[in-house]
Order: structure tokens, then C-alpha cells, then sequence
């Protein structure tokens, strides 16, 4: 295509938007909506990830072993937690760590009334996972272990933790796929009126000898900026609320702040800038081809 | 093709541009609006259409611009076969053929300069060539001072320059024109037709339906009237044939 071609088309489907004012704003407000509630979404479902992540890692098996159990074999055994894939990290605590983090925990300076240690058999190792929902697997793995005494594991919390990341993905690609819908809908609606709108104009293109390519770029280039514009306005409009919103949480929730750990916004629109611009321009293209395809054939 | 046989032709100008044979169309509904059609017409012919309305002279026209296919019989237009001609084929063959209708179908939202280079757009000129072309025309159907205008502060016989002016931009071969005085008064008729008769001078093939009686007896040029989807006359020099 010729460079003066290219830009003719550009320049016409800017017309088209400005020609057909309320169709155009109507589209862009919904895929503004659309895309704002994705991004909302995203940035919540992101942040529930992360925050869902931190309390994951959080998530521990401990392991107590034998009564005089040889410090060799206890070497051994961490060896072997340590090469399974589902840990991300084993960590061994002495039973005297054990007694001095109890202390300082619990007992503070009434702990001076102790002269043995009554945690003497509490030596452990403290395994963290990189995927709660591989636990059951390990706690069974690590209490057939010879020397094992007791496995603790916190079971209750990985199944809801994991429960909770499927339903979580579920209902956004759920609501993610009616919002596309309805958007592909609405600018296909708009690129129908704007077809109309010119039919007169069309014809006499076509009667000029217009190939169907150069009738159906206008519209396929309009679409394309609705949805452009319509990815633009909540990126702007969540990227100010974001941080109001985050600073405000964590304020009124100070007491929750050790849980509390979010994305920063840069974070978010690192993956949230490309996927809106790619999901509002790739509705704006699919809904515009298809409208154009069925309703000029030239 | 009797009648075409007694047609003395231009020595120079005998190569068939348009060539129809057999043609019948037949919308869905009704009666076929041409019926067995003959019709050959030589590079450099200017031809009025006349018939009585329903007679099947648009029908006609929308053949020849392969806006509509035949039913059955065979067409050809500069050396297309235009009942077999391929869907992304057309508008290459539509780049070389001119349309001027009654009602102008000028863009309303444009002025008289992009209405005109709007047409070498779609054909993918260059800005060079359309900065240099645009005025050129524009000067040669009389336009020249009123290029920024919009259509609508514009006479008819001025608007109707300007359709003419977009239909010949692109240099057709053939020019086709379906009632182009139909909206002006009789003054402006006439101008338009004097274009239309200069064009031709200039090498262009222009085919002109109307219903304009006095124009056709005084220009004396080949005259095909069209009854009820059938030719029955076709005669060099003729004249406006009275029906009843
Ligand atoms: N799209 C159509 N569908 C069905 N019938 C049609 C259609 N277009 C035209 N006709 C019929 O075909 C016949 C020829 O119509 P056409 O438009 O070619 O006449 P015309 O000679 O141009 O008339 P006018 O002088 O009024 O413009 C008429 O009987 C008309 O009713
Ligand atoms: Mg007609």
C-alpha cells in the first residue's frame, strides 16, 4: 500500500469516529467498563495471588525426629527432604533455637526459672513448600521416613488456600469471557451503524473501483481505536486510583500489616498495560473484520 | 444487429468496446427487464440511451458497470467478460469505466476538491499526481474558482460538473452517464451535454441515457431506444422517437 494510501485510511477512520459521535462514545464507554472491571479484577486477583502466595510460604511442615536419634541420620534425612521438588526451602532448628524462640515468644523473664531445657527432644526441621497443594503428598512421603516421629503440617489452611486459587481463576476467566463478548458485541454494533451511516459513500467507492481492502480498512482502523481509546481510560483511571486505594487499606487495616503485602502498581501494569491494550485493540480488530466481512461484500 | 449493420463507422475508431449479445436480465420479480439484447459499441462512439421509464435503461447501464450480472447471453466490456469475471478482478475493470448519475451522489461532507481527488484516492495515486490532476479537471468542466465549496453551496449544474469531473479524473475509457440532466434546467443540460460531447472528442467512449428530447434531436449522434427491455432502434445520427 502506498504511503498517502496508508494514511488517507488512517485519516478516514478517525472520521468515522468523530462521524458517528455517540456510537463511537457508547463503545468506547463499554469497553472502558469492560476493561476497567478487568483490570479491577486483575488488580485485586493479582494481589490476592501475592498476598495468598506470601501466606503459602508462610505454610510449614515440621518434622520431629526420634528420641536419640544420631545427628548423622538427621543429616540424612534433611538430605532427603531437601531433594524433593515440592520444597523450596528446609530449614533445621536445634531443639536449644526451639527452647530460646519459645522463650522469647511466651515466657520472657519468666523463663530464668528453668535450668534444663524442656524442649530437649524438640530438634526440627522446618520444611516450606513451594506449592501447598503437593503437602498431603509430602506428609505421607516424610512419616514413612525411619527416624520421623511426628509430622506437623497445617492441612486445613493449604486445602482452602488451594480451593481458593481455583475458584479465584474460574470466576475471573468467567467474567473475563461475558465482558469480551459483550464488547465484541457493541463494536460490531457501532461498525454496523457506521456502515450504514455511509452506505451512499461506499457505493460510490465501489462504483470507482475501490478494491474491498481499501473500503474495509477505514472501519477495520476505527474499530481498532475504539478500542485503543477504550483500553486507554481505565489504565489512566486505575493507575491514579491504585496507590489512593492501596495507602487507604493499608491504613485502616494497620493491624493486619504483616499479611497485608501488596504489588506495587508498577507491578500490575506491567502485565496490565499490554494485556488491555492487546484485548481492547484485539476486539476492536475481530469485531470490526467480522462486521465489515459480512456486511461489505463489495 | 441489422440495425448495427447499416451504421457507417469511423475508419479509425472501429475496435468494439462494449459488446452484448443475447443479453437478457431478469430481476427476481417481474418481467425481465431486457429481453435478447444486441449491442456493439465501437472506442470513440457517443451513444444517447432513450426509452420510456421501465424501458431497462439503468438495468443496462448497471450491466456494463457489472453492478448487476446478466441472466443469460454474453457481455464484454474492454475485453472483460463480465459474466465471468472474478469478484477481485472488478475493481480493476471499474478503474477504467466513468459514472455519472441524475442525482450527482456527490460526498456531502466534502468539498468540491476532495470530492474530486477522493477518486484517485481509491485508486492509490499519489499526492503529487492528485495536487496536479484535481485542478486540471477541475478547470477543463469549469470549477476551477469554487474548489473549497461544499456540495450544497453548489447549483445543480454545478454539482453535476463536479461528478463529472470525479468520473473523468481516473482518464476512463468509457463513460457512462444515467440521466445526467435529469435535475437541471435547460441551460445547465445543455452545458453538461457539451461536456459530455467534448470528452468524447477527446477519445472517450460516453454512453448517455436520458430523456432529454430536444438534446437528442439537435446533437445528432447514434440513438438506441430501448421498449419494454427490447432494442427497437438503433440509428446513427437519429433522433428522439415518440412513442403512441
Ligand atoms: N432491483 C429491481 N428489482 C426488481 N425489478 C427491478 C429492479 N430494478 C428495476 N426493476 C424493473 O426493471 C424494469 C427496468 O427498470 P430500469 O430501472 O432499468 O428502467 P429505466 O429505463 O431506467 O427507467 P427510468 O427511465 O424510470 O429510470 C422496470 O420494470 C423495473 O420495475
Ligand atoms: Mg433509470
Amino acid at each position: 500500500m502506498r504511503i498517502n494510501t496508508f494514511f488517507y485510511t488512517l485519516r478516514q477512520g478517525f472520521r468515522n469516529i468523530f462521524r458517528n459521535k455517540w456510537f463511537t462514545l457508547a463503545s468506547i464507554a463499554t469497553i472502558s467498563a469492560c476493561l476497567f472491571l478487568f483490570g479491577l479484577f486483575y488488580a485485586v486477583v493479582s494481589n490476592f495471588q501475592h498476598i495468598v502466595k506470601n501466606a503459602e510460604q508462610g505454610v510449614s511442615v515440621t518434622v520431629f525426629f526420634q528420641e536419640g536419634l544420631e545427628d548423622s541420620r538427621i543429616q540424612e534425612i534433611g538430605e532427603m527432604i531437601a531433594r524433593r521438588t515440592e520444597v523450596s526451602n528446609v530449614h533445621f532448628v536445634s531443639a536449644e533455637e526451639a527452647w530460646e524462640s519459645f522463650k522469647a515468644d511466651y515466657l520472657g523473664e519468666y523463663a530464668d526459672g528453668f535450668t534444663e531445657n524442656p524442649l530437649a527432644d524438640s530438634a526440627n526441621y522446618q520444611i516450606y513448600l513451594s506449592d501447598v497443594s503437593m503437602q498431603p503428598a509430602l506428609v505421607t512421603y516424610l512419616e514413612s521416613i525411619e527416624g520421623v516421629r511426628k509430622v506437623n503440617r497445617s492441612e486445613v489452611t493449604a486445602r482452602t488456600l488451594t480451593g481458593v486459587n481455583a475458584l479465584v481463576a474460574y470466576v475471573s476467566v468467567g467474567i473475563i469471557a461475558i465482558l469480551l463478548a459483550v464488547s465484541i458485541f457493541l463494536i460490531s454494533n457501532t461498525v454496523t451503524i457506521g456502515i450504514s451511516v455511509r452506505k451512499e459513500e461506499i457505493n460510490i467507492m465501489k462504483y470507482i473501483g475501490a478494491t474491498d481492502f481499501f473500503v474495509r480498512s477505514p472501519f477495520v482502523i476505527e474499530g481498532m481505536l475504539i478500542g485503543l481509546i477504550g483500553a486507554a481510560i481505565p489504565l489512566g483511571i486505575i493507575y491514579l486510583l491504585y496507590n489512593i486505594v492501596m495507602e487507604y487499606i493499608v491504613e485502616r487495616f494497620s493491624a493486619l500489616s504483616h499479611l497485608l503485602s501488596f504489588l506495587t502498581v508498577e507491578q500490575i501494569f506491567n502485565v496490565l498495560i499490554p494485556v488491555s491494550i492487546g484485548i481492547g485493540v484485539g476486539i476492536g480488530f475481530f469485531g470490526s473484520i467480522t462486521t465489515v466481512r459480512k456486511h461489505l461484500r463489495v | 444487429m441489422s440495425a448495427r449493420g447499416k451504421r457507417r463507422r469511423a475508419v479509425s475508431e472501429n475496435t468494439e468496446i462494449i459488446s452484448l449479445n443475447k443479453v437478457c436480465k431478469a430481476y427476481s420479480t417481474g418481467a425481465p427487464a431486457l429481453k435478447d439484447v444486441d449491442l456493439h459499441i465501437n472506442k470513440g462512439e457517443f451513444v444517447f440511451i432513450v426509452g420510456d421509464s421501465g424501458s431497462g435503461k439503468s438495468t443496462l447501464i448497471k450491466l456494463l458497470l457489472r453492478e448487476l450480472t446478466i441472466t443469460s447471453g454474453s457481455i464484454n466490456v474492454m475485453g472483460y467478460d463480465l459474466a465471468r469475471i472474478k469478484h477481485r478482478k472488478i475493481p480493476k475493470f471499474r478503474r477504467n469505466i466513468g459514472i455519472v448519475f441524475q442525482d450527482f451522489r456527490l460526498l456531502k461532507d466534502r468539498n468540491v476538491y476532495e470530492n474530486v481527488a477522493f477518486a484517485q484516492r481509491i485508486i492509490q495515486k499519489s499526492n503529487k499526481e492528485i495536487k496536479k490532476n484535481v485542478p486540471s479537471i477541475l478547470a477543463i468542466v469549469g470549477l476551477a474558482g469554487k474548489y473549497k465549496a461544499k456540495p450544497k453551496q453548489l447549483s445543480g449544474g454545478e454539482q453535476q460538473r463536479v461528478a463529472l469531473a470525479r468520473a473523468l479524473v481516473n482518464k476512463p475509457t468509457v463513460l457512462l452517464a444515467d440521466e445526467p440532466t435529469g435535475n437541471l434546467d435547460p441551460k445547465n443540460s445543455w452545458e453538461i451535454m457539451k461536456l459530455l460531447e467534448q470528452i468524447n472528442e477527446n477519445g472517450t467512449t460516453v454512453l448517455v441515457v436520458t430523456h432529454n428530447r430536444e438534446i437528442v434531436n439537435a446533437m445528432q449522434k447514434r440513438v438506441i431506444t430501448l421498449k419494454k427491455g427490447v432494442i427497437v432502434s438503433d440509428e446513427e445520427k437519429g433522433g428522439y422517437i415518440d412513442e403512441d
